[in-house]
């Protein structure tokens, strides 16, 4: 047979073509879909509740992975601005995967526990009111939908997410309840973007939230049970700005863009306690000021430390104590 | 001796001894079908683009929730991909089977059936979309119903494409159906294995693979997709018409083959590039960028045969009105399989990937080089199904020149701006920490978008010339003329 008789046979033609696309495919893609380093899974990451399976059904439905990434890359600054790394067990139980191609926000693998919901709540419905740079899209129609949970015990089963329709039942009465209650700490918030016919059931937004505060939570979790509660901001006890006007006028700058959402104007406080004040939740001295706003607190007050470093943290708090004296 | 391998794959032996045929024997209707529904197709993908790109800059243009970014986005890159291209590529297909095989379509009635219910699973498609039905896999995106109906329209485009070769009165096959052939059978196997999910309802599913895995299948799916859709075909259609437009042979046949076959091959590999850095063994990652910039070189094989087909006869480009269509298109393809295949570069991808960048990247190829060579394809087969020449050659040229300065404008700026947003990210202060905040790398955009809009408008409005110039030429003849 003449070689060039291949272009005179379409069929023996299409065949050969079948198998020269086949062999890339079954080195890359077919053979590593039996590989433990593409399946590892841990104990540690939980699969999705009930009501967190929903809301990333809404984030997908909302084409959220459009703009928002969910794969912290192993790069030093990204590390810094967004928290560890991504770690293939932490994909485990993702149908489909979330990872993203484009940051036109930024990445949300270490969104959870990151902020309060009552932060979710308020930017979901106007983050322009929060960042008036921001050029992410408002999204009312969420707080004014009531969730549609008929499928909820179908697509957890489908999942494999190993619990049965009575507990995605309980699940979801239990979350209500949780919401819905006065004493829920983003109480105040919820109600602002929820319709007063709907304060007392689930709406999407309230999944959405709930799923944004799941992702990279069993990660940091186990993290810190690893490293033990009191992590390390290493101990820092005098302010070298005190005092320093130039210092303070910096630090209102890096107070503006990172910590004004939460804690209002000129620290007049928010959905973060008021910062204008003498009184501080977790102590007023400067070692504790500094270990607040670099090492973070329970409760939705970020780590600041990496992204700012330790000279700017004390600027920082060189315009908190400049807010004091106003304050006062 | 003379080498009979040269000669029985020349244009002139294959291309220009086409069979003259008669109107009412070819399936010129639904070529013209095809042609205007990838037309109108375009028209749409357009303006959404342009919707978005606004969106990008006024936030408040989410108006509702069929029009926020997340939805609108994928309505735009499903038209244009499925849409318009597809379209595109099932016109010229046609065209070039029954030209190449001298043999009219196997099944005409199927094609026609193919044209109506491509139409109806477009609509559908977006609409779905509108409504957020969507699995999150880009490119992928449409929900298992219409996953189907992809299949049924790919079996039926199959179908005929392999009925017709089978009967063809040809000999040989000619470079370009080898190109049809590889988009038919990639095609098929990408999207049938990247789409296996597990239905919940109608209107939702979950992928059979989770979590790195479906990230490698996605992207193995998400590459191939370009390279059989935006690359095989529009090559098929480049080593045809730039021929035929030009009267002049393809410079070497020998090196379409090997082009063809080390492209095919090397493509397959190459998916993981889009997940550089992420938690994907690294080794697959490795392989990728590898295979990437092997790619180069088939590449680019194409390019310098398109160039050398042109060697003494530079002069085309400026009284042949299609030359620098196909030539630029080829240009943009040898620019594009230079970007894509060093973006996969770790330090560079590092850099870059998740920037604007990268949109400015695909834009290119899908701006210049795809609407480039399909746009000029369809002048000159519409002009050869209606036997005239084109409404307007000056429209032609204002088409032209409209969507490269438009391109260029788009792609070049959206370059600078991922530069600069990729250096915002990874700007660090001597203690480690970081200049500024991701809100930072916002704020210094807009004026990038605002830029990226207005080419993005110049476009647009080629190619409403382009829409204008080839309906005008694909009326049919007006009778007693």
């Amino acid at each position: 047979m003449n070689i060039n008789s291949l272009y005179e046979k379409p069929i023996l033609f299409a065949l050969a073509a079948v198998v020269v696309i086949s062999v890339g495919t079954l080195v890359t893609t077919f053979i590593p879909l039996f590989l433990p380093s593409t399946q590892p899974v841990s104990p540690l990451i939980k699969p999705y509740t009930a009501i967190e399976t929903e809301g990333r059904d809404i984030y997908i439905r909302e084409g959220c992975n459009n703009c928002h990434t969910q794969t912290v890359r192993p790069l030093r600054t990204e590390v810094a601005r967004y928290g560890d790394y991504s770690k293939p067990e932490e994909s485990a139980w993702d149908r489909p995967f979330l990872w993203g191609s484009r940051r036109t926000g930024p990445d949300l693998a270490r969104t959870g526990g990151k902020y309060p919901d009552a932060w979710h709540y308020r930017h979901m419905a106007n983050p322009q009111t929060m960042f008036d740079k921001s050029n992410m899209p408002a999204y009312p129609w969420l707080g004014n939908a009531k969730l549609d949970t008929s499928f909820t015990a179908k697509k957890v089963k489908t999942l494999g997410y190993g619990y049965d329709g009575a507990d995605v039942a309980r699940q979801l009465a239990a979350f209500r309840q949780a919401v819905t209650a006065p004493t829920y700490p983003s109480a105040q918030a919820r109600s602002q973007v929820t319709p007063a016919a709907l304060r007392g059931e689930i709406t999407e937004l309230d999944a959405m939230v709930a799923y944004l505060q799941k992702l990279g939570r069993d990660l940091k979790a186990a993290q810190k049970s690893v490293a033990g509660p009191a992590t390390a901001v290493a101990a820092e006890s005098k302010n070298p700005y005190a005092g320093n006007h130039e210092a303070e006028e910096e630090g209102e700058k890096i107070f503006k863009e990172n910590c004004r959402s939460c804690h209002g104007e000129k620290g007049a406080g928010g959905f973060g306690p008021k910062l204008a004040t003498t009184v501080h939740k977790y102590g007023g001295s400067d070692a504790e000021l500094f270990a607040s706003v670099a090492g973070g607190r329970p409760g939705g007050m970020p780590t600041f430390l990496p992204q700012l470093g330790k000279d700017r943290v004390w600027k920082a708090v060189a315009y908190i104590r400049h807010l004091e004296r106003e304050g006062r | 001796m003379v080498n009979e391998f040269e000669i029985s794959y020349t244009v002139d032996n294959i291309v220009q001894r086409e069979m003259p045929m008669t109107n009412g024997a070819r399936s010129d209707s639904i070529v013209r079908g095809f042609a205007l529904s990838s037309v109108f197709w375009l028209l749409v993908g357009l303006v959404i683009g342009l919707w978005l790109a606004a969106e990008m800059i006024y936030p408040a243009l989410n108006l509702a929730p069929w029009l926020a970014f997340g939805r609108l986005r994928v309505v735009h890159t499903n038209g244009l991909v499925f849409g318009f291209t597809l379209a595109g590529i099932f016109a010229c297909s046609y065209y070039m089977l029954e030209k190449l095989t001298r043999t009219r379509l196997a099944f005409p009635g199927l094609a026609k059936a193919q044209l109506w219910l491509f139409n109806i699973a477009i609509a559908l498609a977006a609409i779905s979309l509108f409504a957020g039905m969507n699995t999150s896999k880009e490119y992928a995106e449409l929900e298992w119903p219409l996953d189907i109906v992809v299949v049924v329209l790919w079996v039926m485009f199959a179908v005929n494409v392999m009925g017709t070769l089978i009967k063809r009165r040809e000999r040989q096959m000619y470079v370009s159906l080898w190109f049809i052939v590889a988009c038919v059978v990639t095609v098929a196997v990408v999207y049938l294995l990247n789409n296996l999910a597990i239905p919940v309802r109608l209107t939702k599913s979950y992928s059979a693979y989770a979590g790195v895995n479906d990230a490698n299948v996605q992207w193995w799916f998400g590459h191939n997709a370009v390279a059989s859709v935006f690359t095989f075909p529009i090559l098929a259609m480049f080593y045809y018409f730039l021929p035929k437009s030009t009267g002049l042979p393809i410079y070497s046949h020998r090196l379409s083959i090997i082009a063809f076959w080390s492209l095919v091959f090397g493509y397959l590999w190459t998916g993981a590039h889009h997940l550089m850095l992420t938690p994907v063994p690294e080794w697959i990652q490795t392989v990728a960028l590898a295979f990437s910039l092997f790619l180069i070189a088939p590449s680019w094989a194409s390019v310098i045969n398109g160039f050398y087909t042109m060697n003494g006869n530079w002069d085309k480009m400026k009284s042949n009105y299609l030359v620098k269509f196909f030539i630029l298109g080829i240009t943009f393809y040898g620019l594009q399989t230079i970007q894509g295949p060093t973006q996969a570069i770790r330090a560079l991808t590092a850099h870059v990937h998740f920037t604007e960048w990268v949109v400015g990247h695909v834009h290119m190829g899908t701006m210049g080089w795809v609407t480039m060579t399909i746009s000029a394809s369809m002048y000159f087969m519409m002009a050869m199904i209606t036997g005239r020449e084109i409404h307007s050659v000056k429209l032609a040229n204002v088409h032209f020149w409209l969507i490269l300065v438009g391109q260029l404008m788009f792609t070049v700026t959206l370059w600078i701006g991922g530069v600069v947003q990729g250096a915002m990210w990874k700007a660090a202060n001597p203690d480690g920490s970081l200049m500024y905040t991701f809100l930072d790398s916002v704020a210094v955009m807009y004026p990038f978008w605002t830029v990226r809009l207005v080419g993005g408008l110049l476009y647009f409005a080629g190619i409403v010339v382009f829409a204008f110039n080839l309906y005008m030429t694909s009326r049919p003849k007006a009778q007693g003329v």
